[in-house]
């Protein structure tokens, strides 16, 4: 088991966003979120990279507790976060942001070479290669979205958690991202990716939440979910008529 | 004006010049990581020149001021443990207040520990009376060990923030405080680091002045005011700007003695600041756009 979380109460300051939430993920998944602007998809993920921290509740991952940890420590045990709008450092190199993406390595092992990483992440992405001495803030989407994929792969992650990767992002452009996605996992790793492009996340994932206002309505496997008229009609864009047709 | 003279203004121009540069790198590097103004920056200058003083007696000149600036470090780091660390989200005008407070009371304790007396460094080569003669102008070779060392300073922080993965990680503290708490890098330590630097080198600029200006228990403020100015004519946070930008105050300060009365000099420099504020809150070398994606 890779993440679970049991009945995870968390929120900002006074405000509770997340209610009861209970969910899993298994090593080797791609397990979906989905849900409208709102629902709480983004809090969860903050509150599992240690961004915000749980009210009550269990978080647990690779078979231990991480309510208390800070972001940090998190990131050591090997759960990385790309967060909504990439945040990437707009005034650094595409190369200083892949740097400090393996700070993590450096600091673990002061002798590594993170060349050979960053090697890596340019044969994944050669349009990084083409940019590496270009300030971030100066990409086009697409390329800030793969460098947030390559700054976060740096630090060698078992656990990725994507929050809307596909935003602003033209439908080639994100179609390549989703293919990247699933060549991750090839690579072994497991991904808990947050969308609202329901249909094209649904497609490449095995399982699926649905969110709604802070709770999970609904779970099963994406074939359950692209089948279940709710979904189809919430967050694939059918309307009744075409359901009942059918 | 002979050219000796506007030679010699320009000499005590850059050197005072370099300083405020300095006291104003410490401004932005602490502002940088943290959003902060720490308004105990002067201080640092002074508390270099006065515990170098202190072990001057025992020991040689260099080991004096090298003990120096790792003290004033250490105290940069405790005060951040102690005193900031721990609050949370605070805000601008929190910050101000505390780190106010911090220089009044760095202040009242030199004053105990050193009394109201005046000091003063030995000059680091020859004494007050030696000189070297520039183009035809008369310079005491501190002058050029200040500005050499704050040459020094500035270019090792440059490569510092460049090419060393903790000066890269600061700047990532700075550029976006989330997303290197998300790359692992632990925000809270680059926080501390920020004001161990800045102290730091606050203290090696207090210790090389100190011959030429003397050290006193009070004379923290007036260069936090100066440097201030400088931080913000540079545009705050920029450190290459803060530079161009503390050569231009201490030429004008140097200047203006011909023109107006030496005491006049404090009230030049407020009037820029303050014409600064009104005009460019953004510093003459930066762009509006950048202004407005900065807190404040």
């Amino acid at each position: 088991m890779m993440l679970k979380i049991r009945s995870l109460d968390a929120g900002y300051s006074n405000l509770k966003v997340l209610k009861r939430i209970s969910m899993h993920v298994k090593a080797g998944e791609i397990v979906t979120i989905i849900g409208a602007n709102g629902s709480g998809k983004s809090t969860l993920l903050h509150a599992v990279s240690g961004i915000i921290k749980g009210k009550s509740g269990e978080i647990i991952f690779k078979d231990k507790q991480i309510n208390n940890y800070t972001a940090e420590k998190i990131v050591y045990l090997g759960c990385s976060l790309i967060p909504e709008g990439r945040q990437l450092f707009p005034a650094m190199t595409v190369k200083e942001n892949l740097v400090l993406g393996g700070y993590i390595l450096k600091s673990k092992n002061k002798k590594i070479n993170l060349e050979e990483e960053i090697k890596k992440i340019y044969t994944l992405f050669p349009r990084l290669e083409e940019r590496k001495n270009q300030l971030s803030g100066t990409l086009s989407g697409g390329e800030q979205q793969m460098l947030a994929i390559g700054r976060a792969l740096m630090s060698r992650p078992d656990f990725i958690m994507m929050d809307e990767p596909s935003i602003g992002l033209a439908p080639l452009v994100v179609k390549e991202i989703f293919k990247t996605v699933v060549s991750l996992r090839k690579d072994g790793k497991t991904i808990l990716l947050v969308e609202q492009n329901a249909k094209a996340a649904l497609k490449i994932a095995d399982r699926g939440y649905v969110m709604e206002t802070g709770n999970i309505i609904l779970e099963g496997t994406s074939e359950e979910l692209l089948n279940n008229h709710d979904v189809q009609r919430a967050y694939l864009g059918k309307d009744y008529k075409n359901i009942a047709e059918r | 004006m002979n050219l000796n003279i506007i030679l010699q203004y320009v000499f005590s121009g850059i050197t005072v010049g370099s300083i405020y540069a300095v006291i104003a790198i410490g401004f932005n590097i602490i502002y940088n990581t943290t959003g902060i103004i720490n308004f105990a920056q002067g201080e640092f200058v002074m508390l270099g020149g006065m515990i170098a003083f202190s072990f001057c007696k025992v020991m040689p000149l260099y080991l004096a001021i090298i003990l120096a600036v790792i003290i004033t470090g250490i105290i940069g780091s405790l005060l951040e443990l102690i005193f900031i660390r721990h609050l949370k989200k605070p805000s601008v005008l929190q910050m101000i207040v505390i780190t106010i407070g911090l220089s009044i009371i760095l202040r009242e304790i030199a004053l105990h520990v050193w009394d109201e007396q005046v000091r003063a460094l030995p000059f680091f080569t020859g004494n007050e009376t030696s000189s070297v003669n520039i183009l035809g102008a008369n310079i005491s070779p501190q002058v050029l060990w200040v500005i050499g060392i704050t040459s020094l300073i500035v270019i090792g922080l440059t490569l510092f923030f460049k090419y060393t993965i903790i000066g890269q990680a600061m700047r990532a503290c700075s550029e976006n405080r989330n997303a290197a708490g998300l790359c692992g890098i632990n925000t809270k330590a680059m926080v501390n680091i920020s004001f161990i630097l800045s102290a730091g080198i606050g203290a090696l600029a207090g210790c090389v002045v100190s011959p030429l200006t003397q050290t006193t228990y009070d004379m923290g403020t007036d260069l936090a005011i100066k440097g201030f100015t400088v931080a913000i004519l540079g545009g705050l946070g920029n450190s290459s700007a803060a530079v161009a930008a503390g050569i231009i105050l201490g030429l004008i300060e140097a200047f203006s003695v011909s023109i107006f009365p030496s005491a006049f000099q404090d009230v030049i420099t407020i009037g820029i600041l303050l014409t600064i504020l009104f005009i460019r809150p953004q510093g003459i070398f930066r762009s509006k756009q950048f202004a407005a994606l900065k807190e404040f």
